[in-house]
C-alpha cells in the first residue's frame, strides 16, 4: 500500500544559512536538503547565499564553490561534470535531472535542491541505489543467445537493426527517470521502474539477441512491468532526452503481439 | 521501504513539480473514481423508476435541484475526460504519441475536449427545455 506521508524521522526541518556572497555581484540562493547519519536528526534545508557571478554557469558549479568555500561537509556525487556519468543526478527546481548540465540561468529564483525523491538518503545528496542497481541487473543486461559463436567473425547487425538501438544504449542508468515516477515511489519494491525497463527494452530490441521470449515471460507480471500507467514523468524528465515511456510501451506491445 | 538503519526517506510527492503527465494522471485516476461513485446515483435513478412515479419525482427533485446539477455537471465533466483521456491512452498502446511534445498536446487537446464537450451538453440541454 502507498505511503504518501513521509516517515517521522524523515521530516524536513528549516537549516541554517550561510553567506558566500561579499556583497555586489549577481547574489543568488540555494536551498539544499542536508542529512548527517553521524548525529542521526531530522534532514534539514541549508541555506547558502552565493554570487553567481563568481560562478560557473551550472548548479553543479555552485555546489562545488560552496563545498570549497564555505562548507566541506557538504556532500554529493560527481565525476564528469559533462553528462556522461550520471552520478550527480539530483532533484533540482523541482525536477530530477544532472546538477552538472543545469544551467542557473534557467532557474528562476531560489534553487531548491532534494536527493533523487523517494529513496534511502545516506548523506546530505547521496541516495542509496542499491535496490536500483540489483533490479536493473534482473533483466540480465547482457547479450544472451543459443546459437554457438561464429569461429571468425562478429554476431553481425545489419545498419537497420543497429539503428533499433539508438535511444535506448544511451541510458547513463542515473536513475533521474525512476525516481520521477509516482508508479515507482508506491511500489518501487516491486515494480521494476522506467530504466531498468528501458534497459530491458534495449536487448528486446537487439538482433543479436536469442533470448526474447523469456525475457519477456520475466516481465510479464502485475508489478514489474504492468505498474506502469502511462504517466510519462520519465520522458518529461531525462537528462539525455530519451523515452523510457515509449520502450515500455514498446515492451507491451511485444506481449500483446505474441498472446494473439 | 522503511529502513533498517534509520536512514532518511528522501521528499518526494511534496517536492516534485507537478507537470501536465503526472497531473493528467491522477486526473483520470480521480475521475475513474467519481465515474464509480456517479454510478450509485445511476442506480438510485433507475431503481426509482421500478418503486413508482412518486418516488421517481421524488430522486428526480434531488437530482434537478441546484447542487444536484451542480453535482451531474461535474460528473458529465468526469464522464468527457475519461473518455478522451482513454483514447489517448488506446492512442499510446499502439507506441504513438510518446514524443514530448506530442504528449503535452495531446494533453492539452484532451482537456479542452473535456471542456467543449461538456459544455456542448449541457447548453443542448438547457436550449431543448427552452
Amino acid at each position: 500500500m502507498a505511503e504518501f506521508r513521509l516517515p517521522a524521522n524523515s521530516r524536513i526541518r528549516e537549516g541554517k544559512t550561510y553567506s558566500v556572497a561579499s556583497g555586489g555581484g549577481d547574489i543568488r540562493r540555494i536551498r539544499v536538503y542536508r542529512y548527517d547519519p553521524d548525529t542521526g536528526d531530522n534532514p534539514r534545508i541549508d541555506t547558502y547565499e552565493f554570487d553567481a557571478a563568481q560562478t560557473g554557469p551550472m548548479v553543479l558549479d555552485a555546489l562545488l564553490k560552496i563545498k570549497n568555500e564555505v562548507d566541506p561537509t557538504l556532500t554529493f556525487r560527481r565525476s564528469c561534470r559533462e553528462g556522461i556519468c550520471g552520478s550527480c543526478a539530483m532533484n533540482i527546481d523541482g525536477t530530477n535531472t544532472l546538477a552538472c548540465t543545469k544551467g542557473l540561468d534557467e532557474i528562476k529564483g531560489d534553487v531548491n535542491v532534494y536527493p533523487l525523491p523517494h529513496l534511502e538518503v545516506v548523506k546530505d545528496l547521496v541516495p542509496d541505489l542499491t535496490h536500483f542497481y540489483a533490479q536493473y541487473a534482473s533483466i540480465k543486461p547482457w547479450l544472451k543467445t543459443e546459437t554457438p559463436t561464429p569461429p571468425d567473425r562478429e554476431r553481425l547487425q545489419s545498419k537497420t537493426e543497429r539503428d533499433l538501438l539508438d535511444g535506448l544504449y544511451e541510458c547513463i542508468l542515473c536513475a533521474c527517470c525512476s525516481t520521477s515516477c509516482p508508479s515507482y515511489w508506491w511500489n518501487g519494491d516491486r515494480y521494476l521502474g522506467p530504466a531498468a525497463l528501458l534497459q530491458a527494452y534495449r536487448w528486446i530490441a537487439d538482433s543479436r539477441d536469442e533470448a526474447t521470449g523469456e525475457r519477456l515471460d520475466d516481465l510479464e507480471d502485475p508489478y514489474r512491468l504492468y505498474r506502469c500507467h502511462t504517466i510519462l514523468n520519465c520522458t518529461a524528465t531525462c537528462p539525455k532526452g530519451l523515452n523510457p515511456g515509449k520502450a515500455i510501451a514498446e515492451i507491451k506491445r511485444c506481449i500483446a503481439e505474441r498472446n494473439i | 521501504m522503511q529502513t533498517k538503519n534509520n536512514r532518511p526517506l528522501s521528499p518526494h510527492l511534496t517536492i516534485y513539480r507537478p507537470q501536465i503527465t503526472s497531473m493528467l494522471s491522477i486526473s483520470h485516476r480521480a475521475s475513474g473514481v467519481l465515474l464509480a461513485l456517479a454510478a450509485v446515483l445511476l442506480v438510485w435513478w433507475l431503481s426509482a423508476l421500478a418503486v413508482g412515479p412518486e418516488y421517481f419525482a421524488t430522486v428526480q427533485g434531488v437530482l434537478g435541484s441546484g447542487l444536484g446539477r451542480i453535482v451531474l455537471f461535474f460528473v458529465s465533466l468526469a464522464v468527457f475526460y475519461h473518455l478522451c483521456n482513454g483514447i489517448r491512452h488506446l492512442v499510446w498502446d499502439t507506441v504513438h504519441g510518446f514524443e514530448l511534445e506530442a504528449v503535452h498536446r495531446g494533453g492539452w487537446i484532451v482537456v479542452a475536449a473535456a471542456v467543449v464537450l461538456t459544455v456542448a451538453v449541457w447548453s443542448a440541454a438547457y436550449l431543448w427545455r427552452a
